[in-house]
């Protein structure tokens, strides 16, 4: 019985997936599985559906530094261009640290749901840029290591407002892209090392920011900041930034490869290195 | 200082009305000839394209390649004048919605690249043509 609704919501959805929004315009998949770019999200949804379509993304991603390694795959829905449902599940090895230490666990796992809506706006043609409210509720599946380090809480909900804005020709002839968003979160390294700490168990508001240029239809160049909490006192936390090059061939793939600067992680520092993304569109 | 900001988005209305000061986009389109195969490689990729050709259907495609031709010479700073109906009017009754706008975009782009327009030039004439979005879709 599962199966035949599955069926049915495939072919519905192959029916009803939009293309109404132009190339690029969908952007690819933060870590968090939520549609924007890389480290953070943007204010556009999933896909490239417009009024009265669906869009929909799957997505993975690897980022390695020299000591970890990020491994993130998910899902995401959009209708309407107006809301956006997404799940991401996100592996963190440990690598150097589990040896060094002798931790009970080698990688740690966490579960992302996300809930975007759009609530004015447009990314290209209105008065306003497009304005988005942003829910994301995350679980850590292997809470043993980050208590141990002192974080508060297995699961926590956030909070974040988005504005993304395409202005055409905007960098000298070229189409450039801005982003801001504004969090509210307690979340501990994403959450991987779970949620508020020793040092803070209240959530912060975080500020992120980013900028891309669009060489053609096809190839995005871009940079991206992200502001993070520090709640926990064993360790610092670094705030995250990358260079990011994506490459659009058509409104069914993207590909996204980023030099991320992640500073110190779980004492760990310069933790510098390769972010790889490839995103599936229907 | 509210005054000041009134007459300022007064002027940048005005100013989204007026033609460009140069012909330099006028020319990176190819002049007329340039102009004329961009509307009608646009058009024959509209009517073939499953999304929006129903829209091409019974209309004066003369009239309209006419037309186009005439806005996108004006828009681009080139010595015509635009004689056609204004977006509202012409757009009435047929209910365009933000994919068939963007649809028409995508055909404009391809014609743009086959005439070996510069991205920037193209963007250039997109930026002329996006704030008339409102005024063409849902009519």
């Amino acid at each position: 019985m599962r199966f035949v609704y599955l069926l049915g919501l495939f072919f519905c959805s192959e029916l009803l997936a939009g293309e109404g929004r132009l190339l690029a315009t969908g952007g690819a998949t933060s870590l968090e599985g939520a549609a924007g770019g890389g480290i953070m999200p943007w204010a556009v949804l999933a896909g490239y559906g417009e009024r009265g379509e669906w869009g929909a993304d799957v997505f993975a991603t690897r980022v390695e530094t020299g000591d970890y390694r990020l491994d993130v795959a998910g899902v995401a829905a959009a209708y309407g261009n107006r809301i956006e449902l997404s799940y991401a599940r996100q592996r963190f090895d440990l690598g150097t640290l589990a040896r060094d230490l002798n931790l009970p666990d080698n990688s740690l796992s966490m579960d992302t749901l996300g809930l975007k809506v759009r609530l004015a706006g447009d990314l290209i043609y209105d008065r306003l840029p497009q304005i988005s409210l942003g829910l994301q509720h995350k679980r850590q599946r292997d809470f043993l290591v980050p208590s141990l380090v002192g974080a508060q809480r297995r699961e926590d909900t956030e909070g974040y407002l988005a504005a993304s804005r395409l202005i055409l020709g905007g960098a000298f002839g070229y189409n450039l892209l801005l982003n801001a968003n504004l969090r509210y979160s307690r979340a501990n390294e994403l959450g991987l090392l779970g949620f508020g700490g020793d040092r803070r168990d209240r959530h912060s508001w975080l500020k992120e920011g980013s900028v891309a240029v669009l060489l053609d239809r096809h190839w995005a160049v871009g940079i991206e900041y992200r502001e993070k909490p520090d709640n926990l006192s064993f360790a610092g936390e670094s705030d995250w930034a990358d260079l990011f090059v994506g490459y659009f061939p058509n409104k069914n793939l993207a590909l996204v490869l980023a030099y991320a600067r992640l500073g110190e992680i779980a004492t760990l520092d310069n933790q510098d290195g390769v972010y790889l993304s490839v995103q599936g569109s229907f | 200082m509210r005054l000041v900001l009134f007459c300022l988005s007064l002027l940048l209305v005005a100013c989204a009305q007026q033609p460009p000061r140069d012909d330099g986009l006028y020319r990176a389109l190819g002049e007329e000839p340039g102009i004329v195969r961009i509307v009608e490689g646009m058009l024959l990729d509209s009517a073939r394209d499953p999304r929006i050709a129903r829209h091409f259907l019974n209309i004066d495609i003369e009239r309209l390649r006419a037309k186009l031709i005439e806005q996108l010479c004006f828009e681009s700073g080139g010595p015509c004048v635009y004689t056609g109906d204004s977006m509202e009017e012409s757009h009435k009754g047929l209910r365009l919605t933000p994919s068939d706008f963007n649809a028409l975009v995508e055909h404009l782009q391809d014609a743009m690249n086959a005439e070996g327009v510069p991205t920037p030039a193209q963007n250039r004439l997109l930026a002329r043509l996006a704030p008339m979005r409102g005024q063409v879709i849902d009519r």
